[in-house]
């Protein structure tokens, strides 16, 4: 490592906000077998946490999220991915509960993953990191509130591989989780979805600087591949109207096409910018291992064949919300998971919100959806008598 | 709070705290405390919240409009969005002791095919629904060659959820026909008058009920088994 290590990794070590090293130190049983530790988790919190500790808010983050779910991200400057959902008076409000938001098991933001450095050999664990799920990350974060001395959770929310945590949280523990809200999620993810991460996984591996799942010993970083993967996801995010709506066939900054292969179209350039901005906070060994816990996601399998096992008997109130134009995480699959709470007798509630615009509908300025959401999340607190 | 004596013949709904739609008042007199029941097209919530606040039942809900269900969810109540034509289909057989219908019969597309999916997922049902066989509802269409246009029946036929409008003595025969079993039943009229609907005088509640609400049962359904209000 003669080089200077690459940015993200650098950054890692340097990045503000709390961290705690989980289950006292000792080395966690991953769902694979494996072994690791020990693992840190990095974390945000807003609000107070009150004398019955019974507010808490938890708040699991997308694939490409991190715990900077409000306030300036360290790295880009930009606002919160969730700014429009948490804060005072909104729909998670901060005057009233505690809300926390850890860097899920794998991420690159200061919670233990494949650039953080492994323990026995003194650097980065890269390729050597092992195959995570997202049951791991679901064990981690509960660890993460054992040490934090918090039991129940009034309610754990998240959208899309946030609310593949989020119903796994329910099905684990279920007498932790006083509410849960699944927004734009499945119960497994689909054979469509596990293909688009194939490609963006091979986009990475295609990149000479990949050298193998051991760039930072080169000092590189396979940031084309990376980019590229961010560009084939991110279509995957809109919709044909939304994208049409933002650029249509519009040029950009010219007048005439160029008869060549610029970014002659807005959405090519707007794409770029959006693969070129990602690789400078996403370390992209850190993108193999969250899609790769995003594909094996599977509860109707990890429940005996009937997703309804993992409902049965809780007494969670959940709510589930869908946008119409979602393709990625569409209606179908939370009706899959409403029909299967059904059949347990859960205690579900289920919004399909009108939206134009995609599976990204859950991080933009949906109205429906932070109505629906503040209501629930309102109701469950004043059942609890947490928060005003 | 009783919303209603068990009197027979006529008698006056009294105002409810909950300030009940009448109808709805009606619906939540027949319905047992402490049963598991589901409200098809809630609306806002309000008789799903009276049920399992003030009866302890184990209420859900289903609600088509986006702007019902939030109103629900936000008193605390469990409900899914859907649609009584597609979405019954979700639940499996015998979720529930009741499935409650309130003037949402008439507004489905298959009204045959949604009381028989209630019956499926419950051995009794309650169901309410405007009467187009109301004199005011005849008189209004005779005397002038139009849709039925009355106090009860205000919506112009562009305009009404109605699809499948029907009186008392349509109803009857829809629930022969699939051989269902009634049991109460009551007329309602001016707002909050109710009368007992009482067998071989149906003609005499067809003419005089603006709505009607009746219970449902399983044709297998023995008597012994029917569930009554307390």
């Amino acid at each position: 490592m003669s080089k200077a290590m690459p940015a993200v990794h650098e950054l890692q070590e340097s990045l503000a906000g709390p961290r705690a090293v989980i289950n006292g130190g000792a080395p966690v049983r991953l769902e694979s077998g494996a072994m690791l530790g020990p693992v840190t988790v990095a974390y945000q919190t807003w609000g107070e946490l009150n004398a019955d500790r019974s507010n808490v808010v938890l708040v699991c983050h997308a694939l490409t999220g991190d715990q900077y779910a409000v306030g300036a991200h360290p790295i880009t400057g930009k606002p919160g991915w969730w700014e429009s959902m948490i804060g005072p008076g909104k729909s998670i409000d901060t005057d009233r509960f505690f809300v926390i938001c850890p860097n899920c098991l794998g991420g690159c933001m200061g919670t233990t993953g494949p650039a953080a450095t492994n323990p026995e050999t003194g650097e980065p664990y890269g390729i050597a990191f092992p195959v995570i799920t997202i049951r791991d990350m679901v064990q981690t974060q509960a660890m993460l509130l054992d040490t934090l001395g918090i039991d129940k959770v009034m309610c754990v929310i998240g959208g899309s591989m946030g609310a593949m945590q989020v119903l796994d949280w329910a099905a684990c523990f279920p007498q932790r989780v006083v509410s849960a809200v699944a927004i734009a999620g499945a119960a497994r993810h689909s054979a469509q979805n596990i293909a688009f991460h194939e490609v963006g996984r091979q986009a990475i591996m295609a990149d000479p600087d990949w050298c193998g799942g051991y760039y930072f010993r080169e000092g590189k970083r396979p940031e084309s591949g990376l980019s590229v993967a961010r560009m084939a996801a991110h279509i995957t995010y809109l919709s044909e109207p939304a994208l049409w709506r933002k650029f249509g066939r519009a040029l950009q900054d010219r007048y005439t096409k160029s008869y060549g292969f610029e970014a002659d179209f807005q959405v090519e350039s707007y794409l770029r910018y959006q693969g070129a901005s990602f690789v400078q906070r996403f370390d992209a060994n850190a993108y193999l291992y969250i899609t790769r816990a995003m594909d094996y996601f599977d509860m109707e399998a990890d429940f005996e064949g009937d997703l309804a096992n993992a409902f049965r008997g809780a007494r969670t109130r959940f709510l589930l919300v869908s946008f119409t134009s979602d393709w990625l995480f569409p209606t179908s699959e939370s009706k899959e998971v409403v029909r299967a709470m059904n059949r347990a007798a859960a205690n579900v509630s289920f919004v399909e919100v009108e939206s134009d615009k995609g599976h990204d509908a859950f991080l933009l300025d949906e109205p429906d959806m932070f109505a629906t959401v503040g209501g629930f999340v309102d109701s469950v607190a004043r059942e609890q008598g947490a928060g005003r | 709070m009783s919303l209603l004596s068990g009197a027979r013949g006529r008698f006056v709904l009294g105002p409810n705290a909950y300030g009940l739609r009448p109808d709805l008042a009606l619906v939540a007199s027949m319905v047992e405390p402490g049963t598991r029941l589901l409200d098809v097209g809630c609306g806002d919530g309000a008789l799903l919240e009276y049920l399992v606040k003030e009866k302890g039942c184990d209420g859900r809900g289903m609600e088509i409009s986006q702007a019902g269900v939030n109103a629900c969810i936000a008193r605390g109540l469990s409900v899914v969005q859907g649609d009584a034509d597609r979405h019954l289909a979700d639940y499996p057989d015998d979720s529930f002791d009741y499935v409650l219908l309130s003037q949402t019969l008439q507004a489905v597309r298959s009204p045959r095919e949604v009381l028989l999916q209630m019956l499926r997922l419950a051995d009794t049902t309650v169901v309410s629904f405007l009467n187009y066989g109301h004199w005011a509802a005849r008189w209004s269409m005779v005397s002038r060659g139009r849709m039925p246009h009355t106090r009860a029946l205000s919506t112009p036929w562009f305009e009404t959820p109605n699809i499948h409008p029907c009186t008392v003595k349509d109803f009857l025969d829809l629930t022969r026909i699939l051989g269902l079993g009634t049991g109460r039943a009551y007329g309602l009229a001016k707002e909050r008058e109710v009368t007992t609907i009482v067998k071989g005088f149906e003609g005499q509640s067809n003419l005089f009920a603006e709505q009607a609400v009746f219970e449902l049962f399983r044709p297998e359904l023995p008597k012994g088994r029917r569930r009554r209000a307390s």
